[in-house]
């Protein structure tokens, strides 16, 4: 009984156990005022409606490989998400919230449809002009922040929308790739094939669902290189510094204001990139929305539902993806598809409590050590105790001044 | 020009509301980021006064209700922030971007539930206000008198007031420079905070409506505000967490704004054949440009966006 006790109580203490039940119970939350507000708009429905929501593409019928093709599609749409959630978690590590992901999104659209339409670029190329161009939107905010002191937040909304109009401008003047008729692109695949990102077999794998392509594994790469560059890299370990303390890593000779602007167009470079990992699949053309693209802002979710780690962020993107998904399949003549919407920006609301409860966690954990010990000095006494136990009361005690040092240490890596 | 002035008026009416809000908000010590989210919401509620009251309603009636539903909206919305921010002492900057995302989703939803009750084949974002909207306007010549230039004018006349004349205004001043100190003189910090929060919410409502009912007589509300709470937020920032500057700043951004509506009336601007995208993005690159040149010798309440904690010096 008492093993198992303490076997909780260690795992209890662990970050990485805490930051997973938090985002579940955030998840779970979310779900469950989404099931609610499907009630609410038609009680008779919303059973049925909220098992399609959740449970996305595992209700799709197996027959015709038609769940494999859904699942197909779900980690397709994932992959992009997964780079915009790095890049939020990225930046939010060295204690910038890059809210103008969305607008570095939208300039990486702009950058590698330009190259892929009116170029003829091939792929490759495209990326990388869509990663230059998240980049440099990035390194605007960056810039400002860090030389003139503007609040990234609103330089960064700003800059969303100027992205955002600038790439619309740009593009609805282009014959040759906006399709006036039908206010869209045109499909990449007859204009230039080459541009499409390739399979590798991979479609051989899902059913011959043709979306699916390598932008899989870049998203993977990515999510995996940022994690090694944040946790084992000097360059990683200034950017949290900057990010726990900016006047104690200029105390200790970082450069704060140069780490500012590169942070924010790494970040800005993630974003960018997320924009080829979906238009170029061809699973969709681009249609020059009338408001900033939600990419942006499901990176936001993503990340921080992730526990903000990379490798956590994968999972989050693809819970987030399926429940987008999963929304719009609901029979839209009860529902509209943006119930989904409101389950995952209550996820991000929910998430800025994750602190509050990780406090009360180890502050539990604490109590319980404490009357442990309490416990045992008590039993010492009675027994007119040897010296035994003293050593072991002693241990237990340096045993909760180290849980302490672990809930500080959380806190740095919230920050 | 008559139609110049007028949108100038009418979109500085709702940046200085609005702003004013934030500076309510940022004075008591807590970044009311969500004010978009809080817009959203007002604008909703007023909206759904509008589309719901009898055509046969009074002007006066009509105004005061929609007022009244959009204010109410606002400040229930703040809530989210007030208690998460002040109570839980959650990251303000994330709590206030998730309300900005919420907002929309909550407003598309309802209104595309109820266009989809009302028996639509298709549900559209799209609330409709055709005959209200024309309530609030009183014709003066060719300029349209709105009610909400009149209580733009209002707000910051009131604001300046409480805000530097009143005692409750000062203590919330105090609280957002250094709440340990109130405390000491036996403020309550958290009282205080969440009436600033409160006021934030009532005046970003006010604003939405304004914004939604001014030059249009139906809103998708799917694209929310259109940023409409971040350009406050500069016009505050701008507006050094002045009223009166404030107002100055509001005039100068509505104007850019109205250059987007009105520049084809203009020969001389028509005969540039600029695209008229430009236009639209003119009043966000302006806004860009002023932070640049405000922000450096910005003086924002010392104490925003930390919680308050007692025990801290």
């Amino acid at each position: 009984m008492i093993k198992i006790k303490k076997f909780f109580s260690n795992l209890y203490k662990k970050s990485a156990f805490q930051t997973i039940i938090t985002s579940i119970g955030c998840a779970l939350i979310g779900l469950i005022v989404g099931f609610i507000a499907l009630a609410i708009i038609n009680p008779g429905a919303s059973w049925e409606g909220f098992k399609t929501m959740s449970l996305g593409f595992l209700k799709v019928p197996v027959k015709y490989d038609m769940r494999t093709e859904a699942l197909a599609k779900t980690i397709t749409r994932t992959a992009p998400l997964i780079v915009a959630g790095v890049a939020i978690l990225f930046a939010y590590k060295a204690g910038l919230f890059n809210i103008g992901a969305s607008g570095q999104y939208t300039m990486g659209v702009l950058a590698s449809l330009f190259c892929a339409y009116i170029w003829n670029m091939p792929w490759y190329v495209c990326i990388v002009a869509a990663i230059l161009a998240g980049a440099l939107w990035g390194a605007i905010a960056g810039f400002l922040k860090a030389f003139l002191n503007v609040n990234e937040v609103i330089s960064g909304i700003m800059l969303n929308w100027i992205g955002l109009y600038l790439s619309s401008m740009i593009i609805k003047g282009q014959e040759k790739m906006w399709w006036k008729t039908l206010s869209k692109c045109y499909d990449l695949k007859n204009v230039n094939a080459n541009a499409l990102l390739p399979n590798c077999g991979l479609d051989k794998l899902f059913a011959d669902y043709q979306y699916i392509t390598i932008g899989v594994f870049i998203a993977l790469f990515v999510s995996l290189f940022m994690y090694i560059l944040l946790e084992k890299t000097t360059f990683g370990y200034e950017i949290k510094a900057t990010g726990f303390n900016k006047n104690a890593a200029r105390y200790a000779g970082m450069k704060e204001k140069k780490n500012i602007v590169i942070t924010l167009a790494i970040s800005g470079a993630l974003a960018g990139l997320a924009a080829p990992l979906l238009y170029l699949t061809g699973i969709e053309p681009w249609e020059c929305p009338a408001s900033v693209p939600a990419m942006g802002f499901d990176g936001i979710s993503a990340a921080f539902l992730g526990g903000l780690n990379p490798i956590g962020t994968i999972f989050s993107s693809f819970f987030i993806t399926h429940i987008s998904i999963g929304g719009s399949r609901l029979d839209t003549s009860f529902y509209t598809p943006e119930i989904a919407k409101i389950v995952t920006s209550l996820i991000i609301y929910l998430c800025a409590f994750v602190l509050f409860v990780k406090d009360k966690l180890n502050k539990r954990v604490l109590d319980s050590e404490k009357a442990l010990v309490n416990k045992k000095i008590e039993v010492k006494e009675e027994n007119n105790s040897d010296n035994k136990e003293e050593i072991k009361v002693n241990e237990k005690e340096e045993n909760i001044q180290s849980t302490t040092d672990n809930s500080v240490e959380d806190k740095v890596e919230v920050k | 020009m008559v139609l110049l002035l007028q949108y100038t008026l009418i979109y500085a009416s709702v940046l200085a509301v609005v702003a004013i809000g934030g500076m309510f908000s940022e004075r008591s010590g807590v970044i009311n980021l969500g004010l978009e989210g809080c817009m959203v919401i007002g604008a909703l509620c007023g909206a759904l006064v509008m589309n719901f009251l009898p055509d046969s309603t009074g002007a006066f009636l009509t105004v005061f209700l929609t007022i009244l539903a959009s204010i109410v909206g606002g400040i229930i919305y703040s809530f989210m922030l007030s208690v998460a921010a002040i109570t839980f002492k959650a990251d303000q900057t994330i709590t206030g971007t998730a309300m900005n995302i919420l907002a929309p989703a909550i407003a598309t939803v309802i209104v595309k539930s109820i266009t989809l009750n009302t028996g639509e084949k298709k549900a559209t974002p799209y609330l409709y206000y055709i005959n209200a909207h024309d309530k609030f306007i009183i014709s003066i010549g060719k300029f349209e008198l709105n009610w909400f230039m009149i209580m733009m004018v209002v707000v910051v006349l009131l604001a300046f007031f409480v805000l530097y004349k009143t005692r409750f205004g000062l203590r919330i001043m105090s609280c957002g420079e250094h709440p340990q100190a109130s405390a000491s003189n036996g403020i309550n910090v958290i009282k205080m905070r969440y009436i600033g929060v409160m006021i934030s919410g009532a005046l970003a409502g006010l604003g939405g409506i304004a914004f939604i009912n001014s030059a249009t007589s139906s809103w998708p509300f799917d694209a929310g505000v259109l940023g409409f709470g971040f350009l406050s937020l500069a016009v505050m920032i701008f507006g050094k967490w002045k009223p009166l500057n404030i107002f100055y700043g509001a005039l100068l951004f509505g104007l850019f704004r109205a250059l987007g509506n009105v520049y084809t009336g203009f020969d001389f601007l028509a005969n540039l054949k600029i695209n008229a995208i430009i236009y639209s993005m003119l009043p966000y690159i302006v806004c860009l440009v002023v932070l640049m040149i405000s922000s450096k010798n910005s003086r924002a309440p010392k104490a925003e966006g930390i919680p308050y904690d007692k025990g801290m010096r």
